[in-house]
């Protein structure tokens, strides 16, 4: 098996990410290409062939033009999987490659099993093995999925590539950085985070207190935090903060990947969720089984005696 | 101005999900079905948009799906949409995204509207490829991940969130498609008198084989429960007992509590 690997860039530098896609292929056994748009002095320690094509010339994010680029290493090196990441750029940019070559598309792979893909369903309660019908495959793999051994040696033998045109009919403006953080849930030794089980605004202080009780810091997923119950800066996820305190409490969530990602490496992890099946058991040492609006505030008072 | 929003009905996340018979899917006897949560968002951006443009722009809400999608689509309208279509398609669930996305292309290429709207991703399948997918097809500017919508003289701007919270602006000429993220916006309740102003619009129920040409290029081997369920200990019964139980633990095996 052949793969092309389309590594990421972003304001001026090789993402550490696309190291991924080399673990991903080398677990698969298969040979490797890659793509960077980029420059070269970012291109990836990799042995084998590198296309290049000028990031002044085709910009971080033009995904029409980064489409054409894709198309054309394909048309020269024929693989049979062309690989992305599962993130902002790879999900955007993966579709528009599978769509234009009418391959096979199987997105957020976890796994390798007997050969085949395997993928979440359902937040991941449940899980699927899929099989691409066509000869050549678009994949995309979860965003540390597959782990980089080692540091990375090799050199890149770089060929080209431009393109006639260069128009884009989309225009990138530029970046907005993060909102400011208020708190720095990294520093904090425990963080205990609200999640839409909680049930509503006025529930955020029974959660705030058992945090205060255990002397850390009020943490939140998502909808919490869209929701506007709680600020930005106390997200904990992949588009939030990355938090690694002794104790995690996760109340009321039912730990979605994006959320997983951001608190996995704590020491010790409980979850209170009703739903004993919730996917955040698999990452929690002690998953309690109850209502958090009657857990929480027992837990808070037991504490504060 | 014409716009279309693209929904998707799945099941309640916080379901109990076993595998079906044939072993590749869910069972769907007694889920709960609802709108997925990404949709809501484009549906809501689409009748802010339709609110801020005077009203003139017409709203077409898009589900394919069995027979159950009826109400969904219904809520859409009464959200603020203005017609809906079902395409029927009782397997649904057995497309492939490139069918799907082809079949919604189909119906979309004569049609000329000037932005569609989707859900970046679906909550039970979450493969994230239909949206980009249709705009490849019809050949139309597309930005996914959108956080940010603004649209003034014919020009979409639009904030994507990468990760870590870093936004990339990007502007857009119609006709565009946009994939919407969590929180771009808050979708509104229908009201009351909505609910039934809504059962008045026009549902059109349309067949698949009106619009699919296309065969499957991804299929699924099987379905299964994660084999790795979690290390931990679970904790269930009387609360009371159970925080005796859990500080007993903490008191153990973290520094934290003394
Ligand atoms: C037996 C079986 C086999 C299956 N095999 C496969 C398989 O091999 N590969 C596979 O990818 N999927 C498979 N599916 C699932 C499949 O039906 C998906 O739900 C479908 O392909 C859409 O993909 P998605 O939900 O991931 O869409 P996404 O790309 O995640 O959806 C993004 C957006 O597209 C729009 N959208 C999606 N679906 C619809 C719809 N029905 N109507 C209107 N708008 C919509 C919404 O705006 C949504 O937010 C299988 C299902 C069954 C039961
Ligand atoms: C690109 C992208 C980036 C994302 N980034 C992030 C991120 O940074 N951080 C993040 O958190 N999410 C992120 N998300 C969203 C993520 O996919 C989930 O939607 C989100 O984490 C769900 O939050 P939740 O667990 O609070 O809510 P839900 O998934 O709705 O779960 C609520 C849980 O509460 C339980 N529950 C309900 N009532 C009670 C009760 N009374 N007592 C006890 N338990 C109860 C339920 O059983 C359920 O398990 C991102 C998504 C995408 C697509």
């Amino acid at each position: 098996m052949k793969t092309l690997l389309i590594c990421e860039y972003r304001e001026g530098k090789l993402l550490e990410s696309s190291y991924e896609l080399v673990a991903f292929a080398d677990k698969l056994g298969a040979e490797k290409a890659m793509v960077l748009i980029g420059k070269e002095a970012e291109v990836p320690k990799v042995n084998g062939k590198l296309y290049l094509a000028d990031v002044a010339k085709y910009g971080e994010y033009k995904p029409d033009l980064h489409k054409k680029i894709v198309l054309e290493a394909v048309k020269k090196e024929d693989p049979d999987a062309i690989v992305f990441l599962h993130s902002s750029y790879g999900w955007d940019l993966a579709p528009r490659v599978a769509a234009a070559l009418k391959a096979g598309q199987v997105s957020e792979i976890v796994s390798i099993n007997e050969g085949k893909f395997e993928v979440g369903l359902c937040n991941a309660k449940l899980r699927r093995t899929v099989t691409p019908q066509t000869g050549k495959m678009v994949l995309t793999i979860q965003a540390g999925a597959f782990n980089v051994a080692g540091d990375p040696q090799g050199k890149a033998q770089i060929e080209k590539i431009d393109l006639p045109d260069a128009v884009s009919p989309l225009e990138f403006v530029g970046y907005e950085p993060a909102q400011k953080k208020e708190v720095d849930l990294a520093r904090a030794e425990v963080v205990v985070s609200a999640g839409r089980g909680v049930g509503k605004k006025e529930n955020v202080a029974i959660i705030a207190a058992l945090a205060k009780a255990l002397g850390g810091e009020l943490g939140a997923s998502r909808p919490v935090v869209d929701a506007g119950w709680v600020e930005h800066s106390r997200q904990v996820g992949t588009t939030g903060q990355i938090v690694a305190p002794k104790l995690y409490v996760a109340c009321g969530i039912s730990g979605a990947i994006q959320h997983v990602a951001g608190m996995k490496k704590s020491e010790f992890v409980v979850a209170i969720n009703k739903d004993k099946d919730a996917p955040i058991g698999e990452v929690a040492d002690v998953l309690v089984v109850a209502d958090v609006m009657q857990f929480v505030p027992a837990l808070t008072a037991m504490l504060q005696k | 101005m014409k716009i279309l929003v693209c929904i998707k009905q799945v099941p309640d996340m916080a379901s109990r999900f076993k595998v079906n018979g044939d072993g590749t899917w869910y069972d769907e006897t007694d889920l709960a079905f609802r709108m997925n949560e990404y949709d809501e968002y484009a549906v809501e951006q689409a009748v802010q948009l339709k609110e801020q443009q005077g009203s003139t722009p017409d709203i077409t809400v898009l589900s394919i799906g069995p027979d159950r999608v009826g109400e969904m689509i219904k809520k859409a309208m009464a959200m603020g949409c203005d017609r809906g279509v079902h395409i029927q398609d009782k397997d649904s669930f057995r497309k492939d995204p490139w069918q799907i996305a082809s079949a919604i292309a189909g119906f979309a290429r004569d049609k000329k509207f000037d932005l569609i709207f989707f859900g970046m991703q679906s909550q039970d399948r979450g493969s994230g490829q239909v949206g980009a997918m249709v705009a490849e097809i019809l050949g139309i500017a597309c930005a996914t991940t959108v956080v940010g919508f603004a649209f003034a003289d014919g020009v979409v701007t639009a904030k994507r969130e990468l990760e870590g919270g870093i936004r990339a602006v990007v502007k857009l000429k119609l006709p565009a498609l946009i994939t919407c993220q969590l929180g771009l916006n808050t979708p509104r309740y229908p009201t009351l008198p909505n609910i039934m102003k809504a059962k008045k619009k026009e549902l059109l129920a349309l067949p698949i084989a009106d619009f699919l040409k296309e065969k499957e290029l991804v299929a699924t081997a099987s379905a299964y429960p994660p084999a790795k369920k979690g290390t931990g200990l679970v904790l269930e019964g009387d609360v009371n007992d159970m925080v005796g139980k859990l500080v007993g633990i903490l008191k153990e095996k973290t520094k934290v509590v003394k």
